[in-house]
């Protein structure tokens, strides 16, 4: 049976009565620094998910009609900053390896955005996520993790070599420091936040 | 039955809860009863999907016929509203099978589950200048 309820608690906005998770991404090849990352930033705890090998397409190329399925289990980083009480940041690192790709689809899906972590001396080993951040309109920065040794380059090269859209932001970083992470993050947060005004108008036109 | 249809249920503004006829999710694992076929109608709780033990739940002798899995979750989401993959992550089980385990405490009434807001819907823009305000404090 229905009963009044009253909505007198905080109902103006009601914003602190509703808790809010927000979900980021960390991309990038094998070993350029996720862990490193989202480890400088956030309490990192180690995620579990279990996954049948052959979702992973190629990896199972010879099952020969045997019906047998085979869980493998991928760990990825994650790390939870605290905004405030009833607002929350999620960091998910997901694993280098291509195979593991099928897992972005769930993490990505309503994500605010994504941090792609490159390395200027295999630059190409984050390509793959740029144009899978790309196609499917999803707000990324590119941090370039400056790893001593590597020769610098500035963002306008990274830039360039990416082939990144115009307004996609190129951050250098050192993944191994706080403060250094928590300005890739809000360069993100900014852009997500300029990305979505952009499309809200657009969308009325 | 359940009368569960309609706005009875005290709306959080801003989120949308998944109800409990969509059912059970991937099951697994041996603590899941050996259930691991998803039906058509299933859902995924998103990875920061929240999670929050509902405020009329099921009676204590209800309580007592969970497993170890099913109550050690009730523990952790007692203790603060927690996302999907902290839980996973805090009972040490993989995401499946806490998924899996959630379905059965959401259909039980022990808990409810948000689904997060998509930030497209995101009230407004405070938020976002909240959250990289708090970033700049840590
Ligand atoms: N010198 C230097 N080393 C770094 C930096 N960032 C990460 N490393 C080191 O590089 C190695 C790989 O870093 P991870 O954070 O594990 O990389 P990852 O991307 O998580 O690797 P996978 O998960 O295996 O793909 C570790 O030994 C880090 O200590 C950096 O900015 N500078
Ligand atoms: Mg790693």
């Amino acid at each position: 049976m229905a009963y009044e309820r009253s909505e007198s608690t905080g109902a103006g906005d009601g914003a602190d009565t509703s808790a809010l998770a927000l979900k980021i991404l960390v991309a990038g090849g094998f070993g350029v620094g996720k862990t490193t990352l989202v480890g400088a930033v956030s309490e990192i705890r180690p995620l579990r998910t279990e996954e049948q090998l052959s979702r992973a397409g190629e990896l199972v190329d010879d099952t020969g009609g045997v019906d047998q399925k085979t869980t493998t289990t991928v760990a990825m980083d994650f790390g939870r900053i605290t905004i405030r009480s009833g607002l929350s940041l999620y960091l998910f690192g997901t694993p280098g390896q291509d195979r593991f790709w099928f897992l972005w689809d769930e993490l990505s899906q309503g994500a605010l955005g994504a941090v792609v972590l490159a390395d200027t001396r295999r630059l190409e080993d984050c390509f793959p996520a740029v144009d899978y951040f790309e196609h499917r309109k999803i707000p990324f920065v590119v941090a370039v993790n400056c790893f001593t040794g590597a020769r610098t380059y500035g963002a306008h090269d990274v830039s360039r070599a990416l082939d990144l859209d115009r307004g996609t932001p190129v951050v250098l970083c050192d993944a191994r420091d706080r403060d250094s992470g928590k300005e890739v993050l809000i360069r993100l947060v900014e852009y997500a936040g300029r990305m979505h005004t952009a499309r809200l108008l657009d969308s009325v036109g | 039955m359940n009368d569960d249809s309609g706005g009875e249920r005290p709306s959080v503004p801003g989120s949308q809860w998944y109800d409990a006829e969509a059912g059970p999710l991937v099951r697994p694992y041996a603590m899941t009863g050996g259930r691991t076929k998803p039906g058509p109608s299933n859902v995924r709780f998103d990875l920061i999907a929240l999670v929050v033990v509902d405020d009329e739940p099921p009676g204590p002798a209800e309580e007592a016929l969970l497993g170890p899995e099913h109550r050690s979750l009730l523990t952790l989401c007692r203790a603060e509203t927690q996302s999907v993959a902290e839980l996973a992550a805090d009972a040490d089980l993989p995401v499946g099978v806490v998924r899996v385990l959630l379905g059965d405490l959401l259909e039980s009434g022990f808990v409810r589950v948000s689904r997060p807001v998509p930030p497209a819907q995101l009230p407004d823009e405070r938020i976002l200048r909240e959250v990289i305000d708090g970033l700049r404090a840590l």
